[in-house]
């Protein structure tokens, strides 16, 4: 038997497009992530106080650790319903790299939280009053920082899979990982709130994706493997 | 060549040998340690500055020391065991987490200690601090990802894949938090480089450091070697060992 030879675009559009598919057949998967954000951030004005002047002081750090711990209960959308149904271990099988088809993976799995994250969060930073030349520089940083903490958490989540109580393990197996990224994030944004040069934030940023795109799939494969015992 | 390679991925060759090796390297963990405890604490000079609280690095220093040497033994077991399937270095990786982890949280203790009357408060958010509770909450991912996954072989699989991602988190995570914040004092004890501290107070440094590493290579021996015993109950060789006792 010989297979079609597939290239890499053609697998990996061909993944892509089926996550998508899947996905919005689901809708609340899709809103759930943007809700926990909203109801995260608002519960900050509520604890600490109404001052705008204060909470534009504390908006970058609030509004990535809410993007860092919606982006984290996300996570278990990436396999599980595929671990579930059996698509894992075909995948697996299949003689098509794994590689490509888990960078599809995480990728659509970016589409799905990080980006509507992204996009969400101007509206979220004006109700924490952050000032408006800090807008792009979150923005910014949520499109470099979340695909980042996707391929780290598609890490933990391939690892835990299958397991009984994932959700409190993935998250101690996840966030000191995620720690590098929200400091540098978090710090771009404050900076730009001051009116500061976040070039230098931004291309670490950048660096930590490169090196995530290149490392994180080989060890996301290689917890796949061990996960599904074979 | 590579005979003595093999031979050490056998866990009855390793409990026979490190049964022969355990009483000389405790023996002189606790010469070692005794003589340091003893010399630092009671006759090393005093410090110009901090008077006598500057004892406790005895203890701080090597246990900061190891809290990131055991880490790294744990990365390369598990690694080994990942690469060539070793059973024997899945259970050292296994025997390093928890020992890894007291050791950090005893730095992290003791430097709290010193801080109080140092710095006049428990707590900082000063990089090394930080970057070694970061390691505190990797120890305990890898213990509680160990404990999770009920199959072994499994279990110690996954546990060094995330050991290893944690790996090359350590520099990251490291260099991000110093540039973040700084308030500690460099590294004081160096081998390489002239001692920055007079002769006195560096001697018994450099003791107690050789003492915690041979304490930790008898810790993790004893650990290793239980470990192997509960695993192999059903070989012939830990049976017959049972039934001589």
């Amino acid at each position: 038997m010989t297979g079609k030879h597939v290239t890499f675009s053609g697998l990996f559009l061909a993944m892509l497009k089926r996550d998508m598919v899947i996905a919005f057949r689901h809708p609340s998967d899709l809103a759930n992530p943007l809700i926990f954000f909203l109801v995260v951030v608002s519960l900050f004005p509520m604890a600490i106080t109404p001052d705008p002047e204060y909470l534009a002081e504390i908006a970058p750090g609030v509004l990535w650790v809410a993007s860092l711990l919606a982006t984290l209960l996300s996570l278990d959308l990436i396999f599980q319903s595929d671990y579930q149904d059996g698509t894992l271990e075909q995948l697996l099988l299949s003689p098509q790299p794994i590689y490509t088809s888990v960078l599809a993976k995480v990728f659509s799995h970016w589409l799905l939280s990080g980006l509507p994250l992204a996009l969400i969060s101007p509206l979220l930073a004006m109700m924490l009053f952050l000032p408006a030349q800090a807008m792009w520089t979150l923005v910014l940083t949520l499109l470099i920082g979340t695909p980042v903490m996707s391929f780290i958490g598609a890490v933990g989540a391939a690892l835990t899979i299958g397991l009984r109580k994932t959700g409190l393990l993935l998250s101690l197996l996840v966030l000191p990982l995620y720690i590098p990224v929200l400091i540098f994030a978090a710090s771009a944004v404050h900076n730009a709130a001051l009116g500061i040069s976040v070039t230098g934030h931004l291309a670490l940023l950048g660096a930590m994706l490169a090196l995530s795109v290149v490392l994180a799939p080989l060890a996301i494969a290689a917890a796949l493997r061990i996960s599904l015992g074979n | 060549m590579w005979t003595w390679f093999y031979r050490l991925g056998s866990p009855k060759w390793f409990y026979d040998i490190s049964g022969r090796w355990l009483p000389w390297i405790a023996c002189v963990a606790s010469i070692l340690l005794l003589t340091g405890t003893v010399w630092g604490l009671a006759f090393a000079p005093q410090d110009y500055q901090q008077g006598n609280s500057f004892r406790i690095m005895y203890i701080h220093v090597p246990s900061a020391f190891l809290a990131q040497s055991c880490y790294f033994v744990m990365a390369i077991c598990g690694g080994i065991g990942l690469v060539w399937k070793m059973k024997l270095s899945d259970i050292v990786a296994k025997s390093c987490a928890p020992i890894g982890a007291s050791f950090t949280l005893l730095a992290l203790v003791t430097g709290a200690i010193w801080g109080k009357p140092t710095w006049n408060t428990w707590w900082v958010w000063d990089a090394r601090l930080t970057s070694m509770l970061v390691l505190l909450f990797l120890y305990l991912g890898v213990i509680a990802l160990q404990s999770a996954i009920v199959d072994r072989n499994q279990a110690a699989k996954a546990s060094a894949v995330l050991t290893l991602v944690g790996l090359v988190n350590i520099p990251i995570i490291k260099y991000s938090v110093e540039w973040w914040n700084t308030l500690h004092q460099p590294a004081s004890f160096s081998l390489i480089s002239r001692p920055a501290m007079p002769m006195e107070m560096w001697m018994p440094l450099l003791i107690m450091v050789i003492g915690f590493y041979c304490f930790f290579a008898a810790v993790l021996i004893m650990r290793t070697r239980v470990e192997i015993l509960e695993r192999e109950w059903r070989t012939d060789w830990v049976r017959s060992l049972v039934k001589n006792r």
